[in-house]
């Protein structure tokens, strides 16, 4: 039976989907702008972080409308609460986008510590996450999901080396500390924008299986 | 210098959260009824047959004690079937029969031993068509409680004020006990026929669609009314308003074409159902 509140259901993803285009698109023009040292681009992706909310604020109330009008239920219900949640998780890596073209701007006024290579290669990967997490959410597919969720780990382990080699940097040369300490903030945010994207990750496979599994152990053979 | 870097690089946990907690199963498939909830009724294994055709198949469930129940499914399924078995109501519908075994507190409710009375006096039923006695209100809530031999005036005031006080309808209606029930609103005649069952005190209400006629107001205070008396009764209801038996039942079952296709929790039902006939049904995509 065809229902007249899917096509509801389907502004809603498109919505999620514009959103989740942009925010990509956000953390490639970061990274661009803290390799190149373009000021311009950086503004420019701090002044998209406005859109980006708008989007939020839009999809939420897309999305209260559905719940009130259309007492959503069973895998509807899910789809629903999981576009709401989504959008929170991709207005937050919004921000984080903007924090990392505010401490790129800061690195500017001073000379480049080191060339950057493992900063890029995480942000690439953390956007990989984002874009195959919405990738999930839209094909309702909970094996992409876990494979991002386990994607995670390996952004973790390129934070902590970056940030041994950052300590080695300041220890050598205390002048380096504020540049130092810029960048590794800046690696911090990366390493959050994939912790997002796997949060995003965990709520499609509730969206497809209903199974909450947030704040577990993921099992090896999942 | 070691130990601090190890504690400044452990994983993040601003957006991870905790990974070591358990989160809940909420994909259990069999119905989770609390510790505290008694099985009241039991079906075992029922078949039920109008004649040759056959209407409900292998009913196996049970209805926990204190707890509202929901019976969902399109129009033919069974559920207003089964309900009707609960009080052998169908025993009057002829050639009717039902094979299998059907429990209130653990005893059979066709054992020659059990007086049909009796077993309609412990499981009352309201249903969809509101049916007040062509009497006075007083007489409506009155008349279940004189045919058990109650006469003295003082009881029966009290037992009339007290049901329609547990039918959330004695302030309405307490300036009028002895004007005709008939000038009531469809809502207040439906809450005063609850008040007609309660007054002979059941352990359990049946009630067959009890607010497909009356308006969203009368729904609601109908609803509430449900929630209030579950605490000293089992109500086992059937609806075809899939958000109401989602806002008032604790338990649903889900019926198409008299088999119960699946019965858990109501937030189960609603949020992830197992069986994917039950996802359509709930999801409005048939029925």
């Amino acid at each position: 039976m065809e229902r007249h509140f899917e096509e509801e259901f389907n502004r809603v993803k498109s919505k999620i989907l514009e959103m989740g285009a942009l925010v990509e698109e956000q953390i490639r023009n970061a990274l661009t702008a803290l390799v190149d040292r373009d000021e311009a681009l950086a503004r420019q992706v701090i002044e998209t972080d406005r859109h980006v909310n708008t989007l939020d604020v839009e999809i939420d109330e897309m999305s209260l409308e559905c719940l009130a009008r259309y007492q959503p239920a069973a895998r509807d219900l899910r789809f629903v609460t999981t576009a709401m949640k989504i959008s929170s998780e991709l207005e937050r890596m919004s921000d984080l986008a903007e924090n990392i073209c505010e401490r790129a701007i800061e690195l500017n006024a001073e000379p480049q510590l080191k060339p950057y290579i493992d900063i890029p290669h995480m942000a690439h990967l953390a956007r990989i996450m984002v874009k195959e997490s919405l990738d999930a959410f839209v094909k309702t597919d909970s094996a992409l999901a876990r494979k991002v969720i386990r994607d995670d780990d390996f952004v973790d382990t390129l934070t902590e080396q970056l940030f041994r080699e950052l300590l080695s940097f300041m220890i050598e040369n205390p002048k380096a500390i504020t540049r130092a300490i810029r960048l590794s903030f800046i690696s911090k945010y990366v390493e959050r924008i994939a912790d997002h994207a796997t949060n995003v990750a965990e709520l499609v496979v509730y969206m497809v299986e209903g199974k909450i599994i947030r704040h577990t152990i993921p099992s090896p053979t999942a | 210098m070691h130990a601090l870097i190890d504690r400044l690089t452990q994983p993040p946990h601003t957006a991870r959260r905790h990974p070591q907690a358990t989160g809940p199963d909420v994909a259990s498939a069999e119905p989770s009824h609390d510790a505290h909830s008694e099985p009241k009724i039991t079906v075992e294994a029922a078949d039920f047959y109008y004649g040759d055709k056959q209407a409900l198949f292998n009913i196996n469930l049970t209805v926990p004690q204190h707890k509202v129940t929901a019976f969902i499914g399109p129009s033919g399924c069974g559920k207003s079937t089964l309900l009707r078995c609960f009080n052998r109501l169908n025993d009057l519908v002829e050639e009717s029969r039902l094979v299998g075994t059907i429990r209130l507190d653990g005893r059979d409710i066709h054992d020659p031993s059990v007086d049909v009375t009796d077993l309609r006096t412990k499981v009352g039923m309201v249903f969809q068509k509101v049916n007040p006695f062509p009497k006075s209100v007083y007489q409506n809530v009155a008349y279940g409680p004189q045919l058990k031999g109650i006469r003295r005036r003082a009881r029966l005031d009290d037992i009339v004020e007290t049901s329609l006080q547990g039918a959330g309808l004695w302030e309405e209606v307490k300036d009028r006990l002895h004007h005709s029930a008939l000038g009531l609103s469809g809502g207040q005649q439906q809450r005063l026929c609850i008040a007609r069952a309660l007054a002979v005190n059941p352990e359990v209400l049946l009630m067959d669609e009890p607010c497909s006629a009356l308006d969203p107001i009368s729904t609601a205070k109908i609803e509430e009314l449900l929630h209030a008396l579950k605490s000293h009764l089992t109500v086992v209801i059937v609806t075809h308003n899939m958000q109401q038996a989602a806002r008032i039942s604790d338990f649903t079952g889900f019926f198409l074409m008299g088999e119960l296709i699946e019965y858990d929790g109501t937030k189960e039902i609603f949020t992830n159902p197992s069986d994917r006939r039950t996802e359509d049904y709930v999801t409005g995509r048939f029925g």
